[in-house]
């Protein structure tokens, strides 16, 4: 199967037009829903998802609450009407995974500190798949946290890498994530460039994870950049409201 | 009931003692509209609706299956709705709770009992193989008045649903496709379809540019909502007219002027006229929404 596309052409074009090293389209925007306390719209490619962050709140039921810190309960779930195939509402064991590594990679940032048994909750909602919801998800969720108001370290973003055709690339398709070689997803605080989450699936050598795991970090940065333009705007615009 | 909507409540009724509500609005008067259809590219018709805050995202997906032994010749669908803790600080996630499953058996009583999708031209092979059709109903922001939302959205989903022929021709064997060409050749001609799917000169390689066509509709009733509180009426209640509603009514009407659906909810009761005034009301908001639907499919 793998030898049958050709996902890489030999002067390093992919099958949708980008170079190694180019990330597809990214927009975000902040504060797109009501009731939540905050909230951002993104879209990175064909994914189209949604986070909205309620809290600190009381953390319910009582057991789960940490007298010394706050706990961060992010939810990932992936819409009926998402993906190929129709997937059957409700959590299931990927989306139960994806939802702790990303609840611990949020953990790393927000002060849970300054909120004792309290809960600060993150949904995020896949309504379009196309290969690299999990970083869409968390790089929206660092939006959305910075739009309620939460006391950060810092925003966190997320960015894939991996290895199609032999060659290392950065924030693969969704060809290039059923067909390649490998896939890195990573997130990272990018003022310190710490890694809060890290998975790989594949094949890489030292070197290539080396190069791929640089190649990740300098996409999250581009997508950092991202971010902060939807946050600012949010603020413009809620700044030219009040002027008027 | 906390103390929050008890202060609200009195507020409310002053306010609509002087003919007014909290947003400003006339008591018959909705809040803005919009419908963005094509939202979701993986499903096979989506549609994004805002009735003010209220936002409400639905998406089709179909499948080939197996029809039911009672309705052997006629497709399936199904609708679900889900009150993903997204929209709502008071939604839960886990398995749905009975409002979701009211929500979601409303919306599907509309559009089946009405008959809007001819589920019998969704039958490929008698008994063997019709199309499924499921309904997915997402709310994204919960304001008030999920009802007329949602089904407003399954209906602009429908109704920009393609069939997605070309993503299953192999799941079709010579059978289900001698039939299915027979189907629509005999006995329907659906509008918007250029070319019959299936048509006489298939062979292996020109099925691939077989078109996916649009999920045969009739004109849908379009419902509208009101709500009781003390001796008020309003339509399209926001969040907090609806907390503390008494009584709630949703009626469904055509573009011919008639019923088609009605559902009371909550514990309070009405009257022969407020009825009355709730029907009325539907008539005239029901054909403004029929309008703002229109545009949105680009009819």
């Amino acid at each position: 199967m793998k030898s049958d596309i050709e996902l890489i052409n030999s002067e390093g074009r992919r099958n949708d037009g980008r170079g190694p090293h180019d990330l597809r389209k990214i927009k975000i925007e902040a504060g797109v829903l009501h009731r939540a306390d905050g909230s951002c719209s993104l879209e990175w490619g064909g994914n189209k998802v949604l986070a909205a962050v309620y809290g600190p709140r009381e953390a319910v039921p009582r057991h789960v609450q940490n007298p010394l810190r706050a706990i961060v309960q992010a939810r990932y779930n992936m819409a009926a009407f998402s993906v190929e195939d129709r997937k059957r509402p409700g959590p299931d064991r990927r989306s139960v995974e994806i939802s702790k590594v990303i609840s611990e990679a949020l953990e790393k940032v927000i002060l849970i500190e300054q909120f004792p048994r309290a809960s600060i909750d993150v949904n995020i909602e896949v309504l379009d798949a196309e290969a690299g919801t999990r970083c869409a998800g968390l790089t929206a969720a660092g939006v959305a946290l910075v739009d309620a108001g939460i006391p950060m370290r810092d925003i966190p973003v997320a960015c894939a890498a991996g290895k199609i055709g032999g060659k290392v690339v950065l924030d693969l398709g969704k060809e290039e994530d059923n067909f390649g070689d490998a896939d890195l997803p990573i997130a990272i605080s990018p003022r310190t460039g710490e890694v809060l989450l890290l998975q790989m699936d594949g094949h890489l050598t030292v070197d290539e994870f080396n190069e791929a795991f640089d190649l990740a970090v300098k996409g999250c940065q581009t997508v950092s950049e991202i971010q902060k333009k939807a946050i600012m705007q949010k603020y413009q615009s809620a700044a030219a409201e009040v002027q008027e | 009931m906390t103390i929050v909507p008890i202060i609200k409540r009195d507020y409310i009724t002053k306010l609509g003692e002087q003919g007014k509500r909290i947003d400003g609005r006339s008591f018959d008067q909705y809040r803005n509209i919009e419908i963005e259809t094509n939202v979701v590219n993986k499903a096979e018709g989506s549609a994004r609706v805002k009735i003010g805050n209220t936002q409400v995202l639905c998406g089709i997906k179909m499948d080939i299956g197996e029809p039911f032994p009672d309705t052997p010749i006629t497709g399936v669908m199904s609708t679900a709705a889900e009150f993903i803790p997204l929209a709502s600080p008071d939604f839960e996630s886990g398995p749905p709770r009975e409002d979701a499953i009211e929500l979601a058996r409303v919306v599907d009583r509309g559009v089946r009992e009405s008959q809007v999708i001819q589920l019998e031209k969704l039958c490929i092979t008698p008994g063997e193989k019709v199309w499924l059709v499921f309904i997915d109903i997402h709310i994204l922001d919960y304001d008030g008045n999920l009802f007329d939302a949602a089904s407003l959205a399954a209906l602009a989903a429908l109704l920009t649903t393609k069939v997605p022929v070309s993503r299953f021709l192999k799941e079709l064997n010579e059978n289900d496709r001698n039939s299915w060409q027979q189907k629509l050749l005999d006995l329907y001609t659906i509008p918007g379809v250029d070319e019959v799917p299936f048509g006489a000169s298939d062979t292996k390689n020109n099925l691939q540019a077989i078109n996916d066509f649009p999920l045969p509709m009739i004109e849908p009733p379009i419902s509208c909502t009101a709500v009781k509180i003390n001796d008020f009426v309003f339509f399209d209640p926001c969040f907090d007219e609806e907390v503390i509603a008494d009584a709630r009514l949703t009626v469904a009407t055509d573009h011919k002027g008639d019923i088609r659906a009605m559902q009371k909810g909550l514990s309070g009761s009405f009257t022969r006229d407020e009825i009355q005034k709730v029907i009325k009301g539907a008539l005239d908001n029901g054909q403004e929404i029929r309008k703002t639907l229109n545009q949105s499919i680009g009819k």
